[in-house]
């Protein structure tokens, strides 16, 4: 992928920034600019708290190109607190263990690298939740 | 050194790797399985992480204990060995992940263990100065070191973040810093080069107790406070033995240096190492615990710190994880694990 087209998804890959719908207020992730509920305009930057749990998932032991390293790796369809279903990579947890359910929170690490003089890619994945916050 | 407004910590946040390497393993492979080791395990950055990802997550968690708006950082300042790029700020990447884009100023620094510790005591001045509401410093390493050579054991990764705002908004509030620093040669590497070289036995007395000894002498003579006034005290964790003897020779008691010695179990974080154990001493602090933290960068320098806890720890601590949560999470990896994590293999 070329450097301005990483560059763009940069707010939701780092830290997971979605859009919030002025009509109807789903919480939309990715960012579209209009609504898949209501098909009205969606523009409002909404950041997702990143805490949700595992909906779905499959692990992939042929790698997609680029992401070798991390061979073999369970892929979640994370459903977030906050409603959207997100597509990502677990990390942090052994293939054997992931269910269906269980919480995850977001952390961002190296998704790729392209090649060794090229760009580090960074963005989001799902962990287990490593401690429940007491206080918020 | 005092600047002349009060200013301290206002939120901290550690982070340690998921994976361990058994110095075992490494007495295993290169030694015939026999010998001793410096430190029990280390902890090893799992392939997705770098000194970026260690301080965002470092840093989040310092925020959340701050509980301020990422806006209104203004400088974030990353201290580290092992920057992803040779060009290209590890501080704009961090900035970013959090939230305090655009309006700060962001800059990486070096000096081998201790750039964190530096970019800490220039947050201090720049806040106290008026430049900045607060602002953000880490320290953090996926530190690496030639296979089968003694660095091995303890080169780790980790990392520890910290929010400098005014004393009044303060968890732990600055009683002043001191520095010592001599042009000492022990340990460096070349640009290009894979690994470090070091002086051996030359990175002891002419370069760690020199410095650290100075320095923690240096700020207990400015602030008039001795080892007993101290309720816990972190030096540089290069391996075990090092702050034990330091500690010592100060006139510490094992108790003291017990809480934020934690380099048996996840080995030496670098530019993490004295500001983790920071984070473990404020997980259990009280208010008005004075604790003292002394680092130490190779090349060669030490800063000493003393704060004193005040009660807004209490409400703040339980916000983000403990910097034991971290130790605790743990998944021991084999040798050949730990070459494929660390990219030791060639592969093309």
């Amino acid at each position: 992928m070329a450097i301005p087209q990483n560059w763009r998804l940069q707010n939701q890959r780092y830290r997971l920034t979605g859009e919030v719908c002025n009509t109807c207020g789903a919480k939309l992730f990715p960012p579209r600019d209009v609504c898949p509920e209501c098909a009205k305009p969606a523009y409002e930057p909404f950041q997702f708290a990143g805490k949700g749990e595992v909906y779905s998932f499959t692990v992939l032991s042929e790698a997609l190109a680029g992401y070798e390293a991390y061979e073999p790796y369970p892929v979640a369809l994370v459903k977030l607190q906050e409603g959207p279903l997100v597509t990502a990579q677990l990390t942090d947890v052994d293939p054997q263990d992931v269910h269906i359910g269980m919480p995850v929170e977001m952390v961002t690490r190296k998704l790729t690298e392209e090649g060794e003089d090229g760009l580090i890619v960074y963005g989001y994945k799902f962990r287990p939740v490593l401690k429940p916050a007491v206080n918020g | 050194m005092k600047p002349i407004r009060d200013v301290g910590i206002i939120g901290y946040g550690a982070y340690v790797p998921r994976y361990r390497l058994p110095a075992s393993e490494i007495v295993r492979v290169w030694k015939g399985g026999d010998g001793d080791t410096p430190i029990t395990e280390k902890a090893v950055p799992g392939p997705d992480e770098d000194a970026a990802t260690i301080a965002i997550e470092a840093a989040r968690n310092a925020l959340s204990r701050a509980g301020i708006p990422p806006a209104r950082i203004g400088a974030v300042w990353v201290g580290s060995e092992s920057h992803p790029y040779a060009v290209k700020p590890t501080s704009t990447i961090v900035a970013e992940a959090i939230g305090a884009t655009p309006e700060t100023q962001a800059g990486d620094w070096e000096f081998a263990c201790k750039a964190g510790t530096e970019a800490m005591q220039a947050a201090f001045g720049f806040v106290a100065s008026g430049m900045a509401a607060y602002a953000l410093i880490v320290g953090a390493d996926t530190a690496q070191g030639r296979p089968g050579d003694e660095l091995e054991y303890t080169a780790s990764a980790g990392g520890a973040a910290y929010i400098i705002g005014l004393a009044d908004e303060s968890l732990a509030r600055l009683e002043g810093s001191y520095s010592y620093v001599t042009d000492t040669p022990d340990f460096f590497r070349r640009p290009g080069q894979e690994y470090p070289t070091h002086g051996s036995r030359f990175t002891g007395d002419p370069a760690y107790f020199r410095h650290v000894l100075a320095a923690a002498r240096g700020l207990m003579e400015q602030l008039g406070t001795k080892p007993s006034d101290y309720r816990m005290a972190v030096f540089h964790q290069p391996n075990v033995k090092f702050p034990e003897r330091a500690a010592k020779t100060l006139g510490f008691t094992d108790e003291q240096i017990r809480t934020g010695l934690l380099a048996d179990v996840i080995g030496n974080t670098y530019a993490g190492s004295s500001l983790l154990g920071l984070t473990a001493m404020l997980d259990v602090a009280q208010p008005g615990d004075r604790l003292l933290l002394v680092s130490f960068g190779s090349g060669a320098g030490s800063d000493a710190m003393s704060f004193v806890v005040t009660d807004k720890i209490a409400e703040r601590r339980d916000r983000a994880p403990f910097t034991q949560d971290y130790i605790r999470r743990r998944k021991v990896i084999d040798y050949g694990l730990y070459v494929r994590y660390r990219g030791k293999l060639k592969m093309h």
